[in-house]
C-alpha cells in the first residue's frame, strides 16, 4: 500500500502548510530584515521565550560558523531579549503572544517563515539553548558542509541532540550573558541511547541519556526525542512536522544508512542544564505549554528538587567533535 | 619549451582568475573554456578581467554536462586552439578551475622538459580495473547512452535495461581498445595532435558520443593508439569517493597537501583561503621543509571511503541504522556469557575476572536490576542499572555496552531468570562466546527456603525458558562460539571446561588454571529433582543426575574444592 501511505503524507504535508498559513496571522512583524537575505545565505530559524540571557553567545557562535541571517520569533519574552535582538543588524524578527502549544511548539510559525524565507537556502532550525556540531567544525565554516552536502545531493543533514549537564547541582553555577554555556555544561552521556526506528515517518526514534536516566526511569518510553534533522535545504514544499524531529517529504528524514555504511552527521549540544532551567521549570509548568502535557518540566521540578546532579562517575567532558565521533555519536562520513 | 594549460571553468570564477594569473606568470599559456551554462554578463565580465593577459584565450563554448560527450568537446576545442596559437607549447596539460597548483610551475616545466616524448594520461583496460560505480564498467562502451543520468534518471536505467535484456551491443571501431582513467591529463603536442587530426576522428568523436562518461575513455582509450611513450598516472592530484565525486580539499589539508609532492591538485573548495593564498603566494616555500608522503593522502580518503561505506561494526547511531542482517557485525567486539555457573560456584564472577582479566559482571538482565561489576548504579556510557531502561531497548543495551567497553573484555553472567529479550541476537553473534550448564538454575531452588509447590511452578517456569533458549543457540542461526554441557557432564569434569574457556578468552594461554572457583554443596540434590519428578515436574535439562544419593558412593564429608596442579 505504498501509493496510500504516500498519499496519506501528502495530505499530511498539505494541512501542515496550511496550519503554518492560518498561525501566521498570530505573529507580528517587529523587525523585518529579510531583504538583506542574499541568494545562497545561511539562515538559522529560532523561536525563544525568556532567553535574553543565552542570545548573545547564541548569536556569536553561529555569526562565527558563517551563518549569514537569523530568522527568529519571540513567544512573548519578558526580559529584554526581544529589544535585544530587534537592534542586531542579522536578525529579522517576529513577536507573538499567542499559544506555544497551538502552533505546535513554535513548528507552525518556523514552517511559515521558511515557506516564505527560507526557500532554497540552507536553513538550520536551532533552539538559543542548542550549539551546532559537524564534522570538521574546528576548522571549516557551515558553508563548506552545505556545499559539499549540495555536490553530494544531500538535502538533509541529521545532528542528534546531546544533552550537556554541569559537574555538580545545576543551579551550583552562574551563568552570565555572554558565557560559554560549555564552561559550565560540559558533561554528557556518550553511550546509553536507545534508537527505534518510525516506520510510518521513517526517522529514528532516539532516546535516552541523562533526562532518561535520571527523570523517566520508570517510564523510560516517555523520555523525549533526541533525534533532529535541523539542516536542510528547503523548499517551500516542505514542512516539519513534530518540531525537527519529523519533517515531510519523509525522505529528508533518511539521514542513516541502512546497509551499514555510517552518513555524515552532527550534533546538538543541548545546554538547557544551567541555573536558568529552575525558574524556567516552575513558570513552564504554570503555562502548561510543552509537549506532552510537559511532563518533561514535571519532572525536572521534582527531579531538580530532590536530585539535583545529573553528573555520574561514568559522564564524559566534552572535548571536542572529534571526541564526539571516536564516542559514536557522530559521523564524518565520507566527508575527509 | 613550455606547456600550455587547458582549463574548463564552470564556478568559483574568481579563483579560476586568481590561478590564471599564477599559471601566465609561471610562463605557461592558457586557454579557457566556460561552460555555456555561465550567463552572458558573468562570461564577458570574466572574460574583460583577464583582457590584460595576452597569453591567455577563451575557446569555443559547449553546453558541459557531467556523464557527457560536451567535456570532451570543450577539450578539443580547446586544445585545438592551443596547439593552433601557441607553437611552443609542448605538452598541453588539462585541468579545471577548481585545480590548485601546489608545486612552482618553474618545477613543473623543469620536469616535463626532462621528459619531451613522454604522455601522462592514466589510463587502464576496464577489464583489469574495477574502480567504477554502479556498475557500468565495459557496458559504457558497448550500450547508448542518449538520455541524462542527472536529469532523467529514470529513462537512463530503463534505457540501460532494455538493451541489456535485448542484446543490443554497439559495435567498438576496430583497433580502438577501450581504456579508462582521469579526466586530467597531459599529453605532448604529437600524440594530442594526432589525435585532434586524425583522418578518423569522425568516426571515433560519433562513437564517443554515445558512450558513458567519454571525458574518462575518449583521451584515454585513443592516446593507446597514437601515443609513443604513455606513463599511465595523473599529474594532478585527484581522489574519489565511493560515487566516483571528487573530494574537496579545504584549508586544514594544508599539511597534507605539502606533504603530496603532486604538482597540481583537484579540488579545492573556492572558500579555501589558506590553500590559495599559501600555494599561489610563494609555492616555493610552500612546498619546502616538508618530506613528501604522498601515501597520507590516500590512507584518509580511503578510510572516508570505508567509513561511509561499511561504517563502524556494532555502532548504532542516528547515521548508521542497519537492516537486521546488514550490520556488518552485530556487536563490536568479542564478550563471554556465562550461563549457570554463578549458580554452581560461589565465587564464579571474582574467580572469573581474576583468570581473564576481563570485566565480569553479574546477571545484566536479572529482572531486579542490571548487575554491573561491584553492581555499580551506572557505567561505561553512564548506562543505567535500572532494568526498565534497559528492557525497553534490551539489544541495544547489549551493543551500547559492548561498543562503550571496546578494549576491554565483557564477561556476563545469563539464565532463565532474566529478561530474555536478546537470546536470538546473542545466540547469531559470531562475537559471543557462550558457555551454557543447562539445567543449573536449579541449584538456587534447590538452595531456597520457598514452598516446594512454589518451587515447583518457578522450575517448570525456568526450564521452559532455558529450553527455549538452548533452541536458539542450537538452531542453524547461530553463529556465537557455542559451549553446552548438562550439569551432569559439566560436574565430572570441570577443570577442563574451565580452562578451554579461559583459554578462547585470553587467547591460548599455556598457563594452567591453579585455583578452582568453590563449587556449592550438592548433598541431596539428587533427591530434590526427584522431589520434582515425584511432584509431576521433569527437570531434564541438567542431564541424568544420581537420584538416590544412598544407590552411590556415600560421601560423608562435604566436597572439597577442586585443585589441579
Amino acid at each position: 500500500m505504498g501509493w496510500l501511505s504516500s498519499y496519506r503524507m501528502r495530505r499530511r504535508r498539505r494541512y501542515s502548510r496550511v496550519r503554518a498559513w492560518v498561525k501566521s496571522r498570530e505573529l507580528t512583524t517587529v523587525q523585518d530584515r529579510t531583504g538583506q537575505i542574499r541568494k545562497n545565505d545561511i539562515l538559522i530559524f529560532s523561536t525563544f521565550r525568556n532567553e535574553d540571557v543565552r542570545l548573545p553567545f547564541f548569536l556569536k557562535y553561529y555569526r562565527e560558523k558563517g551563518v549569514n541571517h537569523f530568522v527568529m520569533v519571540d513567544n512573548d519574552s519578558d526580559d529584554g531579549g526581544r529589544e535585544y535582538l530587534a537592534s542586531q543588524p542579522d536578525v529579522s524578527l517576529w513577536t507573538t503572544t499567542a499559544s506555544y502549544k497551538g502552533s505546535r511548539f513554535g513548528v507552525d510559525w518556523l514552517n511559515w517563515l521558511q515557506q516564505r524565507y527560507g526557500h532554497d537556502h540552507w536553513c538550520l532550525v536551532v533552539d538559543p539553548d542548542e550549539l551546532f556540531v559537524y564534522p570538521f567544525c574546528d576548522t571549516r565554516p557551515i558553508r563548506a558542509l552545505t556545499d559539499w552536502l549540495d555536490a553530494s545531493a544531500i538535502r538533509s543533514f541529521g545532528a542528534m541532540l546531546l544533552d550537556m549537564y554541569p559537574k555538580g547541582r545545576v543551579d551550583e553555577f552562574v551563568y552570565n550573558r555572554g558565557q560559554d554555556p560549555l564552561e559550565i555544561a560540559s558533561w554528557f552521556d556518550s553511550g546509553n541511547y536507545s534508537i527505534y526506528k518510525n516506520s510510518e515517518y521513517y526517522n529514528l526514534w532516539i532516546q535516552g541519556g541523562p533526562r532518561q536516566r535520571m527523570f523517566f526511569p520508570d517510564e523510560p518510553w516517555r523520555a523525549p526525542a533526541l533525534n533532529k534533522t535541523p539542516l536542510v535545504r528547503w523548499d517551500k514544499r516542505y514542512a516539519y512536522v513534530s518540531s525537527t524531529h519529523m519533517i515531510l517529504p519523509r525522505g529528508l528524514n533518511l539521514v542513516y544508512d541502512e546497509t551499514g555504511g555510517e552518513k555524515a552527521s552532527g550534533v546538538l549540544l543541548h545546554t538547557k542544564f544551567l541555573n536558568t532551567l529552575s525558574v524556567k521549570a516552575r513558570e513552564e509548568l504554570e503555562r502548561g505549554q510543552h509537549y506532552a502535557d510537559s511532563a518533561e518540566y514535571k519532572a525536572y521540578a521534582s527531579g531538580l528538587a530532590q536530585s539535583p546532579d545529573l553528573w555520574c562517575k561514568w559522564s564524559e567532558k566534552y572535548i571536542n567533535w572529534r571526541q564526539l565521533e571516536i564516542l559514536g555519536l557522530m559521523s564524518k562520513g565520507n566527508w575527509a | 619549451m613550455t606547456v600550455g594549460i587547458v582549463m574548463l571553468v564552470h564556478t568559483a570564477l574568481d579563483r579560476a582568475e586568481q590561478v590564471i594569473r599564477h599559471w601566465v606568470a609561471g610562463g605557461c599559456p592558457v586557454v579557457i573554456h566556460v561552460d555555456k551554462s555561465v550567463k552572458a554578463a558573468t562570461y564577458n565580465a570574466f572574460v574583460a578581467s583577464l583582457s590584460d593577459l595576452p597569453t591567455v584565450l577563451f575557446s569555443k563554448r559547449h553546453r558541459c554536462e557531467w556523464g557527457t560527450w560536451g567535456i570532451v568537446a570543450a577539450s578539443q576545442s580547446a586544445s585545438e586552439l592551443m596547439l593552433e596559437k601557441f607553437p611552443d607549447v609542448r605538452h598541453v596539460y588539462l585541468a579545471s578551475g577548481s585545480c590548485l597548483p601546489l608545486r612552482p610551475v618553474k618545477e613543473l616545466r623543469r620536469y616535463l622538459d626532462a621528459r619531451p616524448r613522454t604522455d601522462f594520461i592514466e589510463s587502464a583496460t576496464t577489464a583489469d580495473v574495477p574502480w567504477t560505480v554502479g556498475g557500468l564498467d565495459f557496458e559504457r562502451f558497448t550500450l547508448r547512452f542518449p538520455f541524462s543520468w542527472r536529469k532523467h534518471r529514470l529513462l537512463f536505467d530503463k534505457y540501460v535495461e532494455f538493451q541489456r535484456k535485448m542484446k543490443i551491443r554497439r559495435r567498438i571501431p576496430a583497433g580502438l581498445v577501450p581504456h579508462m582513467g582521469s579526466q586530467w591529463w597531459c599529453l605532448t603536442r604529437q600524440t594530442l595532435s594526432a589525435i585532434l587530426q586524425a583522418p578518423d576522428r569522425e568516426m571515433y568523436d560519433r562513437y564517443f558520443r554515445r558512450v558513458w562518461i567519454p571525458d574518462e575513455s575518449y583521451f584515454q582509450s585513443l592516446s593507446r593508439v597514437y601515443s609513443q611513450n604513455i606513463e599511465s598516472r595523473s599529474l594532478t592530484l585527484s581522489k574519489f569517493d565511493f560515487q566516483g565525486k571528487p573530494h574537496i580539499f579545504y584549508d586544514d589539508h594544508l599539511q597534507l597537501l605539502r606533504r603530496s609532492d603532486c604538482f597540481v591538485a583537484r579540488k579545492i573548495w573556492p572558500h579555501a583561503d589558506r590553500l590559495y593564498d599559501t600555494f599561489l603566494g610563494d609555492a616555493a616555500g610552500a612546498m619546502k621543509g616538508s618530506e613528501p608522503n604522498p601515501g597520507k593522502i590516500d590512507r584518509i580518503f580511503a578510510k572516508a571511503v570505508e567509513r561511509r561505506t561499511r561504517g563502524r561494526p556494532g555502532l548504532y547511531m542516528q547515521s548508521r541504522y542497519p537492516h537486521m542482517n546488514w550490520e556488518n557485525g552485530f556487536s563490536s567486539s568479542p564478550y563471554s556469557v556465562f550461563e549457570g555457573f554463578t549458580e554452581l560456584f560461589e565465587d564464579f564472577e571474582p574467580w572469573l575476572a581474576k583468570a581473564t582479566g576481563g570485566r565480569v559482571h553479574g546477571h545484566l538482565f536479572a529482572p531486579e536490576r542490571v548487575e554491573f561489576d561491584g553492581r555499580q548504579a551506572a557505567f561505561s556510557g553512564a548506562m543505567s542499572d535500572n532494568p526498565k531502561i534497559r528492557d525497553y531497548n534490551a539489544r541495544m543495551f547489549l551493543t551500547n555496552l559492548i561498543w562503550n567497553t571496546r578494549g576491554e573484555r565483557q564477561c556476563f553472567q545469563f539464565g532463565p531468570r532474566d529478561s530474555q529479550y536478546v537470546s536470538w541476537d546473542m545466540a547469531k553473534d559470531p562475537n559471543a562466546q557462550i558457555s551454557v550448564i543447562s539445567g543449573a538454575w536449579a541449584v538456587p531452588l534447590f538452595q531456597s527456603n520457598r514452598n516446594f509447590a512454589d518451587i515447583r511452578t518457578e522450575a517448570a517456569h525456568l526450564q521452559r525458558v532455558e529450553s527455549d533458549h538452548l533452541h536458539a543457540l542450537r538452531s542453524t542461526y547461530a553463529k556465537a562460539r557455542i559451549r553446552i554441557w548438562t550439569m551432569v557432564e559439566f560436574i565430572e569434569s570441570p577443570m577442563e571446561a574451565l580452562q578451554n574457556i579461559v583459554d578462547e578468552i585470553t587467547g591460548k594461554s599455556v598457563r594452567r588454571l591453579t585455583e578452582a572457583p568453590r563449587m556449592i554443596d550438592l548433598t541431596g540434590f539428587g533427591q530434590f529433582l526427584q522431589n520434582l519428578k515425584n511432584q509431576g515436574m521433569h527437570p531434564y535439562l541438567m542431564g541424568d543426575f544420581p537420584v538416590d544419593p544412598t544407590s552411590g558412593t556415600a560421601q560423608p564429608k562435604p566436597r572439597k574444592p577442586y585443585l589441579v596442579r
